[in-house]
């Protein structure tokens, strides 16, 4: 459990939140530009000293100056991966990654630089200099270089933000490799949705300094009273199993709690753990079943509640579907035709899925 | 001709400007790493202080040189009272007029050098368990080291090239404080123009070859610390 109460004022905000995160997989930071999650990071770190805070990870305080106690950054066993790479440009790759780990007592040594660099792919780079490597594989560097000091947990500010699309899916593999490396626990500050979408398993939204709420992602991105990005990036995440192959057709069954979707074959093995999203906009209603549709991922659901969209025209609904649940957009007249209500039952029609690892 | 007079001159003149590089080296550095980090409102009266022989004319600085450290001084006093005896005319007093003579072409490009670093690096080794003898020794220190080698090497040049603050405080003393300088300046006084030909010649050749390797190493450093007082501009 790591359990931070910092309050530190930042010119335009004040930094005021009092956060407790579970020990394990992956936390996200989430929030707009400038609401304070880089700070609360970079206290967390020890970068910055918010006065009068407390933060404790897994019951050992790296900060209480209630008791005086504050853990400079170097004794914190924490790693930090920074927005830009910062590799230490006098150093060649491997003396990077090397560098925290040589500092390392031999006993502390809970992941070997094979495995750091096995996890980041960097094994090619390793001869070459810091100067010629390219955006991406400089941040899988650093990464490699954070984890090999076998952090108990690995702070990642924005580590994609300054990458291109292509970029960015060459590192997130490797931070979904990280997550499984036992006993690192990951906080991930991102403004991107859909990067918390792929790999968060907690998040924290936050907003002018204060967390507006907490909870696991799936729970979290289907809430409709929450400033989440509205539009075309509105959707659940569903966590669940690969359930049966039609291998006839190409097509896998995924299985979430309460669903089951059809889906293009991944090549994945049955029982395989999955990640779906499914947005808002691909999801519509029906009262009846449509057994003569092309759709065939057609879910039975109650509507919990309706909340106005981005545009005036649509509404968005949140659905339950068993221990998932949706969300799907339909205009304001289709809802008033269908006479939506909270506790009716409707048909989900799912139009596609993406599979998210 | 007297080359035993000049040969000496010009191992008086090595020594000097080697000890005072040494010395500049192991205080500007970390003055230089305080006067890049700092936010005390010290910083500016020091690093003016500092720049002030870029300015004064050497004699100024060799005058209050003189009054501070001769009999009346209370530098004079101490070093009396230390039993040092007086430090003017003397080869220690040499030492620290041209280290202060020569301290804003040491701490600038290092001070420069500290600042282009900037905090990044340092936070990053931070999180990497390096403590802050480990960061500087490893990080900041190895990333600033074409400001130390450009230091270095202008301190030393410029305190061989000195002549006002030694004539002010070391007089002109064969062996003790003759240095090429005012060797060449007695030569002049005594109409030995040849022989002051050959030392000038040695220092205009020494001066430009010393100034081409900086600029090839390092052109921004050697702009920086040749012009403006507070040349510490960021990058």
């Amino acid at each position: 459990m790591i359990e931070a109460t910092l309050r530190l004022p930042r010119g335009a905000f004040t930094l005021d939140v009092a956060i407790a995160l579970p020990a394990r997989g992956v936390s996200a930071l989430f929030g707009p530009s400038g609401c304070g999650k880089t700070t609360l990071l970079r206290c967390l770190a020890g970068l910055e000293r918010a006065p009068g805070g407390r933060v404790v990870v897994d019951g050992e305080a790296w900060q209480d100056d209630a008791a005086g106690v504050f853990v400079p950054p170097h004794r914190r066993a924490v790693g930090v991966v920074f927005q830009e790479a910062s590799l230490f440009e006098h150093l060649g790759v491997r003396a990077n990654v090397e560098f925290g780990w040589k500092r390392l007592a031999p006993s502390e040594r809970r992941v070997s630089i094979d495995d750091a660099i096995a996890c980041t792919g960097i094994a090619p780079l390793l001869q070459r200099s810091t100067a010629g490597l390219s955006g991406g594989e400089r941040q899988r560097v650093a990464i490699a270089r954070a984890l090999a000091v076998s952090p108990r947990v690995l702070l990642m500010d924005e580590p994609l933000a300054a990458l291109d699309a292509a970029r960015k899916n060459e590192i997130l593999p490797a931070i979904e490799r990280l997550n499984t490396l036992s006993g690192i626990t990951i906080i991930y500050v991102s403004h991107a949705i859909s990067e918390v979408a792929r790999i968060a398993d907690h998040v924290v939204l936050m907003d002018a300094g204060r967390t507006i709420a907490a909870g696991p992602v799936a729970e979290l991105l289907s809430r409709l009273d929450l400033p989440l990005p509205p539009g075309e990036d509105a959707g659940v995440v569903l966590q669940g199993e690969v359930g049966a192959i039609d291998a006839e057709w190409q097509l896998a069954r995924l299985d979430v709690p309460g669903a089951a979707f059809w889906t293009r074959d991944p090549a994945l093995p049955v029982g395989h753990r999955i990640r779906l999203r499914v947005l808002a906009r691909d999801v519509s209603l029906s009262l009846v079943a449509q057994p003569d549709s092309s759709i065939v991922n057609q879910v039975q659901a109650t509507v919990e509640a309706m909340a106005d969209d981005a545009h005036a025209s649509q509404v968005l609904v949140r659905l339950r579907a068993g221990g998932s649940a949706l969300l799907a957009r339909v205009t304001r007249r289709s809802a008033h035709a269908l006479a939506l209500a909270p506790g009716q039952r409707v048909w989900a029609m799912v139009k596609s899925v993406a599979l998210l690892d | 001709m007297d080359w035993a007079a000049d040969l000496q001159a010009v191992a008086l003149t090595l020594k000097l400007a080697f000890v005072v590089t040494a010395l500049l080296l192991a205080l500007g550095t970390p003055l230089a790493w305080w006067l890049a980090h700092t936010r005390s409102r010290w910083k500016a009266p020091l690093a003016a202080f500092i720049a002030l022989p870029l300015v004064l004319p050497p004699t100024v600085l060799g005058f209050y040189l003189l009054m501070l450290m001769g009999p009346h001084g209370w530098v004079g006093e101490a070093t009396r009272a230390l039993g040092i005896g007086l430090l003017p005319f003397s080869f220690g007093g040499l030492v620290i007029a041209s280290m202060l003579y020569s301290m804003p072409f040491v701490v600038q490009p290092i001070q420069t050098a500290f600042e282009a670093v900037g905090a990044r690096p340092l936070e990053a080794a931070a999180t990497l368990r390096a403590g802050p003898w480990q960061r500087f020794a490893f990080v900041a220190l190895p990333l600033a080291r074409r400001g130390v080698v450009t230091a270095a090497v202008l301190g030393f040049a410029h305190t061989v090239g000195e002549f006002g603050v030694v004539l002010m405080i070391g007089g002109n003393i064969p062996g003790a404080t003759r240095v090429i300088s005012t060797q060449l300046y007695s030569h002049v006084e005594a109409l030995e123009y040849p022989a002051a030909h050959r030392l000038a010649a040695v220092l205009l050749v020494f001066s430009f070859a010393v100034l081409l390797w900086v600029y090839r190493l390092n052109p921004r450093g050697a702009q920086l610390a040749a012009t403006a007082p507070d040349a510490a501009a960021h990058p």
